[in-house]
């Protein structure tokens, strides 16, 4: 399942949705991405993120139907949070069940790889400086091009 | 030409544009519907259509900023046919997550 809303998440409760997807569910695995006070070597004050509505579900329903083909799920979950955003907020929750922990591990970070180079998401940063909108980094795009 | 082929030819094609993050900010627009004619078979023409709009389209468009072009909201490469109707969107490489 995938959300993209404005307000918050609660990551726990997401997990016991998870564990409940399943009477065999035997492992859950999940990332949460955060807001940090720096970018680089900048103080930063808030993150702006902007999506393609539409193409972004779309995009994170063809990810999630690829981890399903490559490793025996029982339930994922992505919510991807979009507007203005603190620093200590959260951003993104991926959360994988499965019965056995290899599959959990391995589709969470696949999952997250590709939300990062294939899902229509834009970072804006916000300094005392100024603003600009976040490069994207050649490192991502090598953590995506693992799993061909 | 018959009547018939001749009105084909020169209906115009309309088509709807989406601008996003830096894109929309440069041209200070999310997006415009253009009837851009018969002359944009492709997105490698409507490049060049938009290009000769001038500031800040070839910069915008030029080598050393990526542009990402999105048909129907799925990534493109330049020889992808436009046909009317579809959504084609402008965006800069995702940053999310």
């Amino acid at each position: 399942m995938i959300k993209i809303q404005q307000h918050d998440f609660n990551a726990g409760e997401e997990i016991r949705k998870l564990q409940n997807r399943a009477a065999n569910v035997g492992a859950v695995a999940t990332f949460i991405g955060l807001v940090r006070n720096f970018e680089g070597h900048e103080p930063l004050d808030k993150l702006i993120l902007e999506h393609y509505p539409g193409m972004t579900e779309n995009r994170l329903r063809a990810i999630l139907s690829e981890a399903e083909s490559r490793w025996s799920l029982l339930g994922t979950q992505v919510i991807h949070r979009i507007g203005e955003l603190s620093v200590g907020e959260q951003i993104v929750f991926v959360g994988v069940a499965s019965e056995h922990r290899q599959d959990a591990f391995q589709a969470c970070e696949f999952i997250m790889d590709f939300l990062k180079t294939d899902a229509p998401l834009w970072k804006k940063v916000l300094t005392k400086n100024g603003e600009h909108w976040v490069e994207a980094k050649s490192s991502d795009t090598k953590a995506a091009a693992k799993w061909y | 030409m018959s009547l018939k082929k001749s009105l084909k030819s020169k209906s115009l094609k309309v088509i709807k544009l989406l601008y996003f993050a830096s894109i929309r900010e440069a041209l200070d627009s999310q997006g415009e519907s253009l009837d851009y004619g018969e002359h944009c078979q492709d997105i490698s023409s409507l490049l060049e259509y938009l290009k000769s709009r001038g500031a800040p389209w070839p910069t915008l468009l030029g080598a050393s900023t990526p542009v990402l072009v999105a048909v129907n909201q799925v990534i493109a490469q330049n020889n992808e046919p436009i046909q009317d109707g579809d959504e084609v969107a402008f965006f800069p490489p995702v940053t999310g997550g």
